[in-house]
């Protein structure tokens, strides 16, 4: 092994030829949604802030926040809301030890995952 | 870190197409990642065409054919062929597997193969393990004991025993830790899940006497916090163990201790 080339040995492929399986798309969706949601805190935040720099101001962001783009974002952090929501109640029983089978891991992916869509809606209908 | 992509002397280019066997109506297509430390080009990926009529059903067998009748440079390690040494272990089909059980039936269309994801490569299929087993050997995996040598031997009621059951049947063949994501960007770092696997195994053995001491030193945001309970490891496993459940345990036994 004395003359064997150490030095510029290259790295693998990762990312680029992993099949992510369900359990880790909903992991990394879960990131997504958290960095998501504080985003839209944000843009909630300059909406409010603006109601406070004058009428002008307000009527400005008030038209980008309620335009049909506008719509679409708050939808979407609606759902990230309840996504991050449900899979952090999965996390919370996961500290526990239980439900940690792959196959049940699985189904409960499936179970935020559809949680997610119904509870979205249902806000939708109700507010 | 988290870096996305792949360093510039690591990005894979098409490689060759090597000839059909001839006279053979059952062909198989494999496209297997080759890297030669002694040319100084990237890696690439080679195309290969096994007659699946003479091959036996594991990708091992079709490794050891293309080895042996298409191309003796191709370059990778295996052993006991029956899963229990875990050589074998590389990506195929987009999981980490150990070729000698991994049935060419369970993967659909062309046969893909590269070495153990973000890892260093010695050579094609090879991977640098060094920074895996030195991880290994870091949470001590060997009974710790003060008490004196009893006569005869350590007991353990059946009860005790069976709380390893899971656990002892690791093989340490990287596939798990190599295929955790926290790991590819923290492995310097985080101890992964086999090497967390093996430190369970021995903070819940009944004869060890060093479980405070094997917690302190499991007590750090990198070496066990870093595991995100994202089930790569748990999913791949080519043992079907659950290292995930493994690392929760430990976690947990870091909460109680504290109250």
């Amino acid at each position: 092994m004395a003359d064997v080339n150490r030095g510029n040995r290259p790295l693998s492929p990762h990312l680029q030829i992993y099949r992510l399986p369900l359990a880790a798309v909903s992991s990394i969706l879960n990131r997504i949604t958290g960095v998501g949601m504080t985003l839209a805190a944000m843009l909630i935040v300059w909406w409010f802030a603006a109601g406070a720099f004058g009428a002008g101001y307000f009527e400005f962001v008030d038209g980008l926040l309620t335009s049909v783009i506008g719509h679409l974002v708050m939808i979407g952090s609606l759902a990230a809301l309840w996504y991050h929501m449900l899979n952090s109640i999965r996390h919370l029983i996961w500290d526990t030890g239980r439900m940690m089978g792959i196959d049940i891991v699985e189904k409960t992916t499936y179970v935020v995952f559809a949680g997610t869509v119904v509870l979205t809606l249902l806000t939708i209908i109700i507010i | 870190m988290v870096q996305l992509t792949l360093p510039k002397n690591s990005q894979m280019r098409i490689g060759k197409t090597w000839p059909k066997p001839e006279g053979a109506t059952n062909l198989r297509k494999f496209q297997i990642y080759r890297w030669n430390p002694d040319d100084g080009e990237n890696p690439r990926v080679d195309t290969y065409f096994v007659d699946m009529d003479t091959c036996g059903p594991m990708v091992l067998d079709a490794l050891i054919k293309i080895k042996s009748e298409i191309d003796p440079t191709l370059t990778f390690r295996r052993s006991c062929r029956e899963g229990i040494c875990g050589s074998c272990a590389m990506n195929i089909d987009g999981g980490n597997q150990l070729a000698c059980i991994f049935g060419m039936d369970e993967v659909k269309g062309d046969v893909k193969i590269y070495p153990l994801p973000h890892m260093p490569v010695v050579k094609d299929l090879v991977p640098d393990l060094t920074h895996f087993y030195a991880q290994h050997a870091s949470i001590k995996p060997w009974l710790e004991t003060k008490s004196n040598t009893p006569a005869k031997e350590w007991k353990q009621s059946i009860e005790d025993r069976e709380k390893l059951d899971g656990l002892y049947e690791c093989v340490m063949c990287a596939c798990c830790s190599t295929s955790c994501p926290s790991y590819w960007w923290n492995g310097d770092r985080y101890l992964g899940p086999a090497a967390l696997l093996h430190a369970y195994r021995w903070i819940i053995d009944s004869r060890d006497e060093a479980t405070g001491e094997r917690l302190d030193d499991l007590h750090d945001p990198f070496k066990l916090y870093r595991c995100h309970t994202i089930m790569n490891c748990t999913k791949t496993c080519p043992k079907g163990l659950n290292p995930a459940k493994a690392i929760a345990e430990v976690k947990k036994m870091m909460i109680s201790r504290t109250h």
